[in-house]
């Protein structure tokens, strides 16, 4: 087998791995619950009978191996079990099933991160490279110095002087984002600015940094100096020389963001009220609706590790000592 | 001005960027080179010699820059001139072979078309043209498979390769000038013999000046038709080759083989102080020592040499059980010690002692000398407080420092500082024996002579017994009494200085000791007649 | 020809290079004198974070009311008796402000100094076994880092419920994993070099070798991580307050503040100090991570030795 396919089959391996590993974390969740859980989720004035009945339902008597068998063969297909939330001490069961609660926010929450990624990404990298290649130059040290400021802040607070100045003060965009289902694409946008402004931001900030260093670290090279000295124009240095083995770094900063945008999307969804899976995490912590919260937990973290994935895999795929064995 | 002067240096200072302000590294440097001329520039480190070859080619290093003087190339300026107009000069009339070829080469592109690059580039050859002729000049340099090596990525073919194939890629556009960066000195000296005879071939065959850079008087001896010495970024002398090697002026210049004047009488002795018998060693399931077995007389010297990966630094890892070995034993005073460190005694560590190749790494750079010293004294001989004092300034006296070292950090000593700090430190244990893994390899010349000096006496008052692992023939002759020949893990002979210093030699022997460079500047031509290599003449 | 043998005479002698002797300067010296180069953002930094401590030590006396007291009027305006108002039940603004710092801040550094003794003492060992142990915790930490930190808090909070020690101990384990990877990385830099060899060859014990030999050269960048970690673990601790799953009422919290006050904002129209007031609390938040990373960026800057090779 060739040597790039045979890592890459042995990435995927590992990521399939991991996968299972957090999926078991997460899962084992439910079993460091409080003896006393039933009663907190059903309320005070659940009977004896509710509680065991409920306590049977999430299989607590059953053995976990079995349980965990169970719960990811209902996740493999699409059904995540039901939300504790709309259970009563009375034993009236008006609870949801979790993948009708989570589906149509996963579509918001995607959309956002689309809709940041789309402006952020190619942003960023032109910002990061630029600023490399312009290295200590006036606008290489106050793009420094701004985005280093900008890091610093928390989510919300970049959040919040954008609904001050754009939503409240100079009101052009809604401060609450509130898309609905049967809006058109364009109100859809429309709605969505601030939060995607935020988190733009936010990534660009970290990102720009990263590509930065990416760059410097790649431009240091033995070979970068050889290609100047070979008489290549810096175009040629930058295209010819430095990008064939700039994927791999770039691939990781970009994953690497991506993967943080997901998170900081949490913040920014409770920010803006915006229907997405952050929000919903955060609201089904809050009242400590475990099924939810697993169901949230496992869609974030497998984003994260298949952006980690993908961008080892270019890794992999670009560099010549595994493309061209001995 | 002489119509045959390709490049004309005159005043040149450069200065670099360092600690928040600009310190001199050229301090005003004069370099004339004739068409076809060979200039060998040759210093210690910190002499500048690097960065006016570069900008013997109109290049400065980020993080310097050139305040004064004037580099004329044909006609044109190249401390003045524009980068665009520099840049149609680079890579096709003026070239340059970097010190590290593994590093030099991209490695996401096939080495004919880095070697090409410049040449299809810049019209002086259509592609075709210059692929043929670059097979041309691979086989001219002995590489393997000429035709078909340029299809290989960097990573695909060995370091003494790589360093032709630069030599190809600079000659493919028929430059006026190359420049050489220490271009062999990563590589062990059989590899360096025939690089060094296919790049004289090379640049003489295509009537190419070049200007080579080097550390090694021996070297550039083979390659240059005039010398010039630089120090502390200043011109110390100008000649031919032949004047400079036999006849220098300055006493600088006759400092840089001052390891070679040395010369130690070999002693025999049947008294044997440490022995390895018959020892197996492997890093993993890695066999690296086959059946070695070494004998050290009390109060000798025994010289290790052998190249890269030929086992002389594993079997120093056997002897202080760092890697115990996998088969065979390591006897002391008749008593077999046992192979793991950590089922050996203290006084059996104390009576073994060990010296490093590089002393900046062998001293914590957070503990003042004192500390360093005093460590030894407090752990092996219960020495604290004034008495502990006492014996670390005994120690720095021992070693021709003065007291006042005590609270000195490493970081504000020299190399040969640094070393001698290690020395003391090995001393203080009070061993007998004492293993210097290539303790003077990273220092200068005139540095080198003092630590050997110092060891030498060092054995005659304390009646130590070395191990002296080294690459350096000239070293060995200095210090040793015995010398062990190493190869692939294998003892190739061990005898008295005398005895394998001189025929007959085993195959291995021969080989090695023939290619170390020597102070004449006909070697090179007479090894290769005598070998039947090309590129004789 | 120059005749730079007559201007050196000795340079070429052994005895020179022996006597060669550098200036020498005392601890003090040497960190003042790096002091007074430092840029004006590191200065800048320096000044902020003393003064947050400032305000941390002294809040009781600071505070004009008392941290929980709400007997006040809800919603007050600024005024001088409140001189940011109050908020949704009538505490003081700038009172809860002042003590928020020691609250934010205390429960920020406690759980940062918890995750450097997990991270870095695990680190430590796997970096000088290099054996099983090592493979064991390397590989439990890159389960641990393939879920991001924030959904594993969310998670671990939502079982263990919300308060103060689990949110400490949650933090630090999670965060302990990046610091047990820096100091695995730095430390096994320093174990491969030859001083530490030499002290094995002594025969000195492994705690020792670990404590003089070790951990002082891995300081700096180690200092360096840990404001970094710092600002780090704040603005966790910060985000999940101001989701209302960290640090709970009535304890003075800057990221619940920002919460608790937000429906403010919509009236910056009317009254913009009104408008900004949940802006305060976050502009602290934010200002004393600048000024961490400004020092930080300085202090790494200068002990990574980004000078050129002269």
């Amino acid at each position: 087998m060739h040597p790039v396919l045979a890592t890459i089959l042995k990435r995927i391996g590992l990521g399939v791995l991991t996968l299972f590993v957090v999926s078991v974390i997460i899962f084992s969740a439910v079993n460091m619950l409080p003896g006393d859980f039933g009663e907190a989720v059903l309320g005070q004035a659940a009977t004896e009978e509710t509680v065991a009945a409920f306590r049977r339902e999430l299989g607590l008597d059953q053995h976990p191996v079995m349980r965990y068998v169970q719960w990811v063969g209902g996740v493999l297909q699409g059904d995540l079990g039901t939300s504790f939330s709309g259970r009563a001490a009375s034993g009236v069961d008006r609870s949801r099933a979790v993948v009708d609660l989570v589906l149509p926010r996963l579509n918001n929450t995607l959309f956002l991160a689309a809709m940041t990624a789309i402006i952020a990404v190619p942003l960023a990298l032109f910002l990061g490279i630029t600023a490399a290649l312009w290295r200590n130059s006036f606008y290489d040290k106050s793009a420094s110095a701004l985005t280093l400021t900008t890091i610093s802040f928390p989510e919300f607070f970049v959040a919040y002087i954008l609904i001050l100045l754009l939503g409240t003060l100079y009101p052009m965009f809604p401060s609450l984002a509130t898309v609905q289902p049967d809006m058109g694409l364009g109100e859809r946008i429309y709605t969505a600015v601030l939060p995607a402004l935020t988190l733009t931001l936010v990534i660009v900030a970290h990102m720009m940094r990263m590509t930065r260093a990416a760059i410097i670290n790649l431009l240091a090279s033995d070979y970068i100096e050889m290609a100047r000295l070979k008489g290549e124009s810096p175009r040629q240095v930058i295209l010819r020389h430095a990008l064939p083995n700039a994927w791999a770094p770039i691939a990781t900063v970009i994953a690497f963001n991506l993967a943080y945008l997901v998170v900081g999307v949490v913040v920014v969804e409770v920010v803006f009220v915006y229907p997405g899976v952050g929000q919903l995490m955060v609201d089904a912590v809050s009242s400590r609706d475990i099924p939810v919260v697993q169901a949230c937990a496992l869609f974030f973290a497998a984003t994260y590790i298949i952006l980690n994935l993908i961008a080892d895999v270019i890794g992999i795929v670009t560099n010549p000592r595994l493309l061209h064995p001995r | 001005m002489s119509k045959d002067i390709l490049l004309d240096v005159k005043g040149l200072k450069i200065e670099g960027y360092s600690d928040e302000k600009w310190n001199p590294i050229i301090k005003g440097v004069d370099l004339q080179l004739r068409k076809g001329e060979v200039l060998g520039l040759i210093g210690e480190s910190g002499a500048g010699k690097s960065t006016l070859g570069l900008a013997a080619m109109g290049f400065v290093r980020a993080g310097c820059r050139i305040t004064a003087g004037s580099a004329m190339f044909d006609g044109l300026d190249l401390v003045t001139a524009p980068e665009s107009q520099k840049r149609a000069l680079w890579g096709t009339h003026l070239t340059y072979v970097a010190q590290s070829a593994a590093a030099s080469f991209n490695p996401a592109h096939k080495l004919i078309d880095q070697t090409i690059g410049a040449t299809v580039r810049d019209g002086i050859q259509p592609r075709a043209d210059a692929e043929r002729d670059a097979v041309k000049l691979y086989d001219s340099l002995m590489l393997p498979n000429p035709e078909t090596i340029g299809d290989r990525y960097p990573h695909q073919v060995s370091g003494g390769q790589l360093q032709r194939v630069m030599t190809a890629m600079a000659m493919s556009s028929r430059p006026k000038l190359i420049v050489f960066d220490e271009p062999t000195t990563a590589l062990d000296v059989t590899t360096q013999v025939e690089v060094l005879l296919a790049m004289r071939k090379a640049v003489r065959e295509h009537g190419a000046a070049a200007i080579y850079i080097t550390h090694d008087l021996a070297v550039v001896a083979q390659m240059a038709n005039r010398i010039k010495v630089l120090r502390y970024g200043e011109e110390v002398e100008e000649a031919e080759t032949r004047e400079m090697l036999s006849n220098p002026q300055q006493d600088y210049t006759k400092s840089l083989w001052s390891v070679r004047a040395l010369h130690k009488e070999p002693e025999q002795s049947e008294d044997i102080v440490l022995s390895v018998n018959n020892v197996d060693a492997a890093y993993g399931k890695v066999k690296v020592l086959h059946d070695v077995s070494i004998a050290l007389p009390r109060g000798k010297t025994v010289a290790i040499v052998g190249e890269s990966g030929s086992g002389k630094s594993t079997t120093a890892r056997v002897m202080t059980g760092l890697l115990p070995p996998s088969k065979g034993s390591v006897t002391f005073n008749s008593e077999t010690l046992p192979n793991a460190l950590a089922g050996r005694t203290k006084d059996q560590l104390r009576r073994i002692q060990m010296i490093y190749q590089m002393a900046d790494t062998a001293m914590n750079p957070r503990q003042t000398v004192g500390e360093i010293i005093g460590r030894p004294l407090e752990f092996y001989h219960g020495l604290r407080g004034r008495a502990q004092d006492d014996k670390v300034v005994e120690l720095l006296h021992d070693i021709e420092l003065s007291e006042e070292f005590i609270d000195r950090l490493p970081s504000e000593l020299s190399g040969g500082q640094k070393q001698r700090i290690c020395i003391a430190r090995a001393l203080a244990a009070e061993p007998e024996v004492i293993i210097c893994d290539e303790v003077t390899s990273a220092l200068d010349q005139i540095v080198q002579e003092g630590i050997l000096k110092l060891l030498l006496k060092l054995q005659k008052e304390k009646g130590l017994s070395y191990f002296f692992i080294t690459h350096d023939i000239a070293v060995v002759e200095a210090i040793s009494d015995e010398i062990v020949v190493m190869n692939q893990g294998q003892v190739v002979e061990q005898g008295l200085k005398t005895q394998v210093l001189n025929p007959p030699f085993p195959d291995y022997t021969e080989l090695l000791l023939s290619s170390v460079p020597e102070m004449d500047p006909d070697w090179l031509t007479d090894l290769a007649q005598k070998r039947g290599m090309a590129g004789a003449t | 020809m120059s005749d730079t043998s007559k201007m050196q005479p000795d340079t070429y002698s052994a005895a020179s290079e022996v006597g060669a002797v550098r200036t020498r300067r005392t601890w003090s010296q040497r960190a003042w004198i790096t002091l007074k180069k430092a840029p004006f953002s590191a200065w800048l930094g320096m000044i902020i974070i003393a003064f947050y401590v400032f305000v941390a030590l002294f809040a009781p006396l600071l505070a004009p009311y008392a941290e929980a007291d709400s007997s006040f009027a809800a919603y007050a305006p600024w005024s001088s008796d409140h001189l940011l108002g109050t908020d949704q039940i009538g505490r003081d603004v700038f009172s809860r402000l002042i003590y928020g710092a020691r609250n934010t801040m205390g429960i920020a550094l406690i759980t940062t100094i918890l995750a450097f003794v997990i991270g870095g003492g695990f680190g430590l060992l796997a970096a000088i076994t290099r054996n099983w142990v090592d493979q064991v915790i390397s590989r439990f930490v890159d389960v641990l880092m393939a879920i991001p930190s924030l959904i594993f808090a969310l998670m671990l909070l939502s079982i263990f419920g919300s308060n103060a020690i689990s949110l400490i101990v949650i933090i630090a384990v999670l965060d302990s994993t990046r610091v047990f990877r820096l100091t695995r990385a730095v430390a096994i830099n320093v174990v491969v070099m030859d001083y530490v060899e030499a002290a094995r060859l002594r025969g000195e014990k492994l705690g020792w070798i670990m404590r003089r030999e070790i951990l002082p050269n891995i300081m700096p960048p180690l200092v360096a991580e840990f404001g970094l970690r710092f600002c780090f673990v704040f603005l966790t601790i910060a985000a999940l307050s101001f989701l209302g799953v960290g640090i709970q009422p009535p304890t003075a919290d800057w990221g619940s503040m920002v919460r608790e006050n937000a429906s403010l904002i919509q009236f910056a129209q009317f009254d913009l100090r009104a408008g900004i007031t949940p802006l305060i609390p976050a502009a602290a938040i934010a200002i004393i991570t600048v000024g961490v990373n400004f020092v930080v960026d300085w202090f790494l800057h200068h002990t990574s030795g980004l000078r050129d090779e002269h």
